[in-house]
């Protein structure tokens, strides 16, 4: 697998492990969506289970976004990991490879704030438009900050 | 009263459109979900989904937790079958571990969360035939889900929020007599699909509403990330319990119900197929039960029996430690999928070597088949969309978390 990646898109594998019966690639950044392309039409993973993040504050880098790519005929499962650093990351977004990382990168940056580029429609989805912050980063307070219910805007 | 002045916008030529907000408080979203659908007279052009009244904190909330108190926070995530919540977390958790769980533990496991998906199927057909006007199902339905509470009940104290499974195997032992309940629940249920599928199955107005509506291609629905009985019905015969088994699937004899169609029609046959499968689990798990132990033997995770808590010194101090400070796990990140009533269920656990969970990710079937929604609405009336959201079985808890 990291030989046909590596062959297909130079120098995007970082790092590569199996553990635990489950196999997760470090992909370079700048190359997520190129390696996901060729995941979905050359190696039949044309499921993306999810997409996720984790934050590791106060280490650097900080978050990895992680994906679970899954082959259903193959009956092979694939985990891909960015790691961003910073407190305004940044990746590209695979939502023109599998549509359902629509939802679950409006989910990342709507928890961590990590921005999409290319995202077709990126705001918030579980949190209100208006809330300030992102609560899955491990320097939000678990109880949150002081917030009014009353409207804004009346 | 004045004429208005000659200024004031005309409407736009052309067809004239109207938004109509569906939700979030109303009966067919079956819970939060709120729907903003753009009309043409009755048909919907373009919808879109407003989620996250229901969204909780619980992925938050299980970071500050140690690993067994998670426990009773998965069975809020998805309030209709909690029990496949519990076990997607705790097989996570005991693989991050490293545990071996005993067979009458593994086979407990596979009755009660079968137990679950027929209560989770029950309240999506009596649900789904309702919103379609079908009342009488409904009532039948709640009959019978109400005999399977009283059997979670039995086992776990609880009707809905169980518990009742817990790393390392269960958390109590089973009680006492609970054969004769499964059992006899079990030996009715056949007959009660048949009451089920004499009033839908060939029921005119039910296959008016529900034959050639809601579908989507399969490849498309592979693309939305749509998984369990709503791929099943579109003719990909993929189930987690036999692809990539887990706690003792692969020594059940069952199958894997498939329709072509995708429509309405063809998930609900299936899921009534599934109905009659997991009612011949539950009886082979029943039956074969292997006698053992129903938790690990692991002193430094599992809790000790009550009896020599209080009587040995060593289980004292391990129930101790247990309980004030949790267990320390190996740094590392497991994803565990399970077939859950809706499809795949997925815990993406991380583990930084301390006593509590670095991250829970929780992948909830029903935020990966909400997306496709609107795919299957567009182009179709607004009863049609209340059939489709029945059909999809959906939990907002599972969707927001």
């Amino acid at each position: 697998m990291v030989a046909a990646v590596e062959a297909a898109v130079p120098s995007a594998v970082r790092d590569g492990k199996l553990d635990r019966g489950e196999v997760t690639l470090e992909i370079a950044p700048g190359q997520i969506v190129e390696v996901c392309r060729f995941l979905k039409a050359e190696q039949q993973f044309e499921r993306l289970s999810g997409v996720t993040a984790v934050d590791w504050h106060p280490a650097e880098p900080r978050f990895e976004v992680i994906y679970h790519l899954h082959a259903v005929g193959r009956n092979l499962r694939l985990r891909l990991k960015c790691r961003l650093s910073g407190e305004a990351p940044e990746l590209d977004s695979v939502a023109l490879v599998w549509r359902s990382a629509n939802w679950y990168e409006r989910e990342v940056f709507d928890l961590f704030g990590v921005v999409f580029r290319g995202h077709p429609d990126l705001r918030r989805i579980l949190m209100p438009d208006n809330w300030v912050g992102h609560p899955l980063r491990k320097d939000y307070p678990v109880h949150g900050y002081k917030y009014s219910y009353a409207d804004p805007e009346s | 009263m004045s004429d208005p002045p000659i200024d004031a916008p005309q409407p736009a030529a052309g067809p004239r459109r109207m938004t109509l907000n569906l939700g979030p408080q109303h009966p067919s979203t079956h819970g939060v979900l709120r729907l903003m659908a753009e009309l043409d007279g009755e048909t919907i052009v373009t919808a879109d989904c407003e989620i996250g009244y229901l969204h909780t904190g619980i992925e938050k909330q299980c970071e500050q937790q140690l690993y067994q108190q998670v426990v009773t926070l998965t069975d809020r995530v998805d309030y209709l079958a909690p029990l496949s919540n519990n076990l997607c977390y705790c097989l996570a958790v005991e693989r991050l571990v490293g545990l071996e769980i005993p067979p009458r533990a593994q086979w407990m496991r596979v009755l009660l969360t079968e137990l679950t998906r027929l209560n989770s199927h029950l309240v999506w057909l009596g649900t789904h035939a309702l919103d379609v006007g079908a009342m009488s199902v409904f009532l039948y339905c709640f009959r019978e889900r109400e005999d399977l509470l009283r059997i979670f009940e039995r086992f776990s104290g609880q009707r809905m929020m169980t518990s009742y499974f817990r790393i390392g195997g269960l958390a109590l032992e089973p009680p006492r007599g609970w054969q004769g309940v499964v059992e006899k629940f079990i030996d009715a249920f056949p007959s009660r699909v048949d009451e089920y599928e004499d009033l839908l199955t060939k029921n005119p107005i039910w296959l008016r509403r529900t034959r050639g509506v809601g579908g989507v291609s399969l490849a498309d629905m592979l693309d939305y990330g749509v998984t369990g009985p709503m791929l099943r019905a579109a003719g990909l015969a993929w189930d987690i319990r036999k692809a990539e088994p887990y706690t003792g699937y692969e020594q059940f004899d069952f199958e894997i119900p498939t329709r072509r169609e995708g429509d309405i029609y063809a998930r609900y046959q299936v899921r009534v197929e599934e109905m009659r499968q997991s009612a011949r689990i539950v009886r082979q798990a029943l039956e074969g039960m292997p006698a053992g132990p129903w938790k690990a033997d692991a002193p430094g995770v599992v809790l000790p029996d009550r009896a020599q808590m209080k009587t040995e010194m060593e289980a004292l101090i391990y129930h101790f430690k247990i309980v004030t400070e949790g267990f320390r796990v190996a740094a590392g990140e497991v994803y565990q999928v399970i077939e859950s009533p809706r499809g795949e269920l997925g815990y993406y656990v991380v583990s930084d070597g301390t006593a509590r969970p670095c991250r829970v990710h929780i992948r909830g079937p029903s935020f990966g088949n909400l997306q496709a929604l609107p795919q299957m609405i567009e182009g179709r009336i607004i009863a049609d969309t209340v059939a489709v959201l029945g059909s999809m079985d959906f939990v907002l808890g599972d969707v927001d978390r």
